[in-house]
């Protein structure tokens, strides 16, 4: 019976096309709707704040580099990973990432929490060498970071379409964004305290790279780095509990 | 192949070629201060490469051809030798990437050298250039014998795979300058991602025309896989593609997707890109080449119907096993869990179809390289998805997540299956497309076929090895308590698993190399078959008296 309904289905190309369509879209519609409307799936974080511009561009950097591909940015709610790498990642915490940068691959360590687990000029000499800190790696050399000089003319339309997204930056920050960018990677100039004022007193001010002449693209990618996992404190309630979290016997 | 063309068709040809050119350069001025400028010169040079050869020949008379008795089967020439190009040019780029993984000094200091831009020339090389390109070409070939109908387009045909390698060499070039959305295996920007739903949009209605002049009552198994290929991966492109451009001049844009539910729409995509493209598409390869090498039908109707819609349906739930213990619902998690353990059922119904097809053609897999390449990648068809669905599970998945036995998976799907029927089909087609008795040396295919298993067996077992390690020793405790091994020391115990998959991977390829050798020397001197009256459309039969 079946096997002559189907044979019927294979005479007709539009109604092949038809089933197909059907048959390929419940999965999906499944699956993905019902992450917009059921309101547990990101929990809620007050006290979370955006990306500030030159966080943001650094995370551009990352993503251009292809960071993701070798390193992940998300904990699993594993006793290891817990103990490894910090409480388990929730949703909230890349609520306003775009992409998310889960990743699927660990070359090298997660890097959800490392914001603060290195000093900047940690930082800045992994990346110009990683084996000059780690002798045993194999992440690639990146430079060039430090003599580039970081594009910041565009930030406002960044900043913008992120808006225009959904990201809860203000006009005042997109009109600063690139004045921000040079404020925060230069400690003690006029640009400076307006990050804070609008970003939070708890962003870090720094010369991420050790020079303040000049706001370089290492600048962003360390500031970036060193934000990871700090733009809220909802996951760390979660810590007692993430211990006890169902994990394989060790 | 430009004589063949009508002077009308000449002129929509250039009409088409000259559009693309003013396209590229209007992408060159609006992103003059971005490189997506770089991207506009790309385009132009494009353009002109196929403005070249058309102007040239463009006055010559057409060569007189009968339409309706013949098929057409030029693009599917060009295709193949394309697929061919960039399956040297996309394991090339893994064989290097693999190796800076054991010796990372071979980025030579480059930014665009790195291991993280060279990674997707890698997989976008291989996946999209050469996966597909075999695709489209072997497509354009099935569906107009299966059919007994020439294909529903003269130019159309040309717009598809020349659009698709377009997107191709845009993807790959932007990597290398640093233009990428970071989604993996759809990494190409919007300006790109628009251009290929033109271009597949074009697809689609090539082949479904191609299928509605059909002189066959019923579509052939082989056309339900490569029109669930062409339609689902159009709306896969789509949807995980949405994103709006910081400015039109600007090669960035940002997804419209965030965070969690881009996790789960980038794997949605992720891992029906997997189910569509690697698998959906060849099947249909395999469907059609493998009983026309075997001189076989195929074993089961109802098996075919089964593993189809098995297929069809039950994939686009499997996603979500990319993201088992992370921030996505537990609930999707589990669905994701269950579809992809059912999954095994259409799979090892497609892969037990195939083997059983070749009873009583044994003797044939014995003798025949070509016909053994296709058997070798049903058998590797049937072992990943049993390992996929094996992964899939929650547990199992905590320890191989996140390491090289995911790798390993892949590449036993991607060498195991992917290439080995691409290769079974393409040395099945070659000497029936150039009109050649056979191939050149059927030695260098046995050579290549058994140089292809070494490189993927000694690739898969590296990986193996080095994804179990990794995972367990992240996991492993101290008689304390504490965890045993720093990050550092599961890497350390990396190293020479990294340079045995280098190894496997340049084995691979050496194969590829092989192959291309032969197919160069086959449309060169392989001597010429006596002509197939056979090959041909079916003519309406006029019936007496009417």
């Amino acid at each position: 019976m079946a096997e002559l309904l189907h044979r019927k289905l294979e005479r007709s190309a539009v109604g092949f096309v038809i089933a197909i369509i059907a048959a390929a879209s419940v999965g999906g519609i499944v699956e993905i709707a019902p992450l917009f409307t059921i309101d547990e799936t990101v929990e809620s974080a007050p006290d979370m704040r955006v990306y500030t511009p030159l966080e943001l561009a650094g995370r551009n950097i990352y993503v251009r580099e292809g960071c993701y591909a070798c390193h992940s940015q998300m904990i699993r709610t594993l006793r290891d990973e817990v103990e490894r790498y910090g409480p388990y990642s929730l949703a909230v915490e890349s609520q306003y990432d775009r992409p998310m940068l889960w990743g699927s691959k660990r070359t090298g360590p997660d890097l959800a929490r490392v914001g603060g687990k290195y000093s900047d000029f940690w930082h800045v000499a992994h990346l110009i060498n990683p084996r000059d800190v780690v002798p045993e790696s194999n992440m690639p050399a990146y430079r060039w970071l430090a003599t580039t000089i970081l594009r910041t003319d565009d930030l406002p339309k960044h900043l913008a379409a992120q808006q225009a997204l959904g990201v809860p930056y203000t006009q005042e920050m997109i009109q600063n964004a690139a004045r921000d960018a040079y404020g925060q990677a230069t400690p003690g100039s006029d640009f400076t305290d307006g990050v804070t004022e609008r970003y939070g007193e708890a962003t870090q001010i720094s010369a991420f790279d050790g020079v303040t002449t000049q706001v370089t693209e290492m600048d962003a990618l360390v500031a970036y780095l060193q934000v990871l996992g700090r733009l809220t404190d909802a996951a760390h309630g979660n810590a007692a509990e993430a211990t006890s979290a169902s994990a394989p016997a060790p | 192949m430009i004589s063949k063309l009508t002077y009308a068709e000449r002129e929509t040809a250039f009409a088409i070629a000259l559009a693309t050119l003013v396209g590229g350069l209007a992408l060159g001025i609006a992103g003059r201060n971005d490189v997506l400028g770089w991207q506009g010169v790309i385009v132009v040079v494009f353009a002109i490469a196929v403005l070249r050869p058309l102007m040239s020949s463009y006055y010559e008379p057409p060569v007189a051809e009968d339409r309706k008795v013949t098929y057409y089967d030029d693009p599917t020439k060009v295709g193949i030798v394309l697929a061919m190009v960039w399956a040297v040019f996309g394991m090339f780029m893994g064989v290097w990437v693999a190796s800076q993984l054991a010796w990372p000094e071979l980025a030579f200091d480059g930014a665009w050298s790195s291991f993280g831009r060279l990674r997707p020339t890698h997989t976008t090389g291989v996946i999209f250039g050469f996966g597909g390109n075999a695709l489209i070409a072997t497509s354009f070939h099935v569906v107009q014998r299966t059919s007994r109908a020439r294909l529903a387009g003269q130019i159309s045909p040309w717009f598809v795979l020349f659009g698709y390698n377009l997107f191709c060499v845009l993807a790959v070039s932007g990597y290398l300058m640093g233009i990428t959305q970071s989604k993996e295996y759809a990494e190409a920007e919007w300006y790109a991602d628009l251009w290929l739903v033109i271009v597949w949009v074009t697809y689609f209605i090539l082949y479904i025309g191609t299928i509605a002049r059909r002189k066959e009552p019923h579509i052939y198994v082989a056309n339900w896989y490569f029109m669930a290929f062409i339609l689902v991966v159009a709306v896969l492109h789509i949807v995980n593609n949405l994103a709006l451009p910081i400015a039109w001049g600007q090669a960035k844009s940002y997804t419209i997707w965030p965070g969690v539910q881009d996790a789960m729409v980038q794997w949605w995509y992720g891992h029906n890109a997997v189910a569509f493209f690697l698998t959906a598409g060849f099947l249909g390869m395999l469907y059609y080449y493998l009983p026309v090498r075997a001189q076989r039908p195929i074993f089961s109707y109802r098996l075919s119907i089964l593993s189809f819609w098995g297929i069809t349906f039950f994939y686009m739930w499997a996603g979500s096993h990319h993201l088992h213990y992370t921030a996505l619902p537990h609930w999707v998690q589990t669905l994701g869990m269950t579809f992809s353990v059912m999954l095994l059922v259409p799979s090892w119904a497609s892969a037990g179809n195939a083997l059983l097809t070749l009873n009583g053609a044994w003797h044939r897999v014995r003798d025949d390289a070509t016909l053994r390449f296709m058997m070798a990648a049903a058998v590797f068809y049937g072992l990943s998805t049993f390992e996929g669905s094996f992964m899939a599970i929650r547990p199992v998945n905590s320890l191989s997540h996140y390491t090289d036995w995911t790798v390993g998976h892949v590449h036993a799907g991607a060498l195991g299956w992917v290439a080995l029927i691409t290769f079974g089909s393409i040395y099945t087609l070659v000497p029936a497309l150039w009109k050649r008795e056979r191939m050149y040396s059927a030695t260098l295919v046995e050579v290549h076929f058994w140089l292809a298993i070494a490189g993927t067996l000694v690739y898969v077992f590296a990986m193996w090895n080095s994804g179990v390690i990794q995972g367990l020793m992240w996991r492993t405790y101290t008689g304390e308590g504490t965890l045993a091994y720093s990050f550092v020391d599961s890497l350390v115990a990396m190293y020479p698993y990294y340079i045995a998959r280098a190894f496997g991977g340049l084995l691979f390829l050496v194969g590829v190399l092989v192959g291309c050798y032969n197919i160069w020397m086959t449309i060169a001197s392989a001597p010429l078959a006596a002509s197939e009256k056979t090959d041909a459309p079916l003519l309406p039969i006029a019936v007496p008296g009417e």
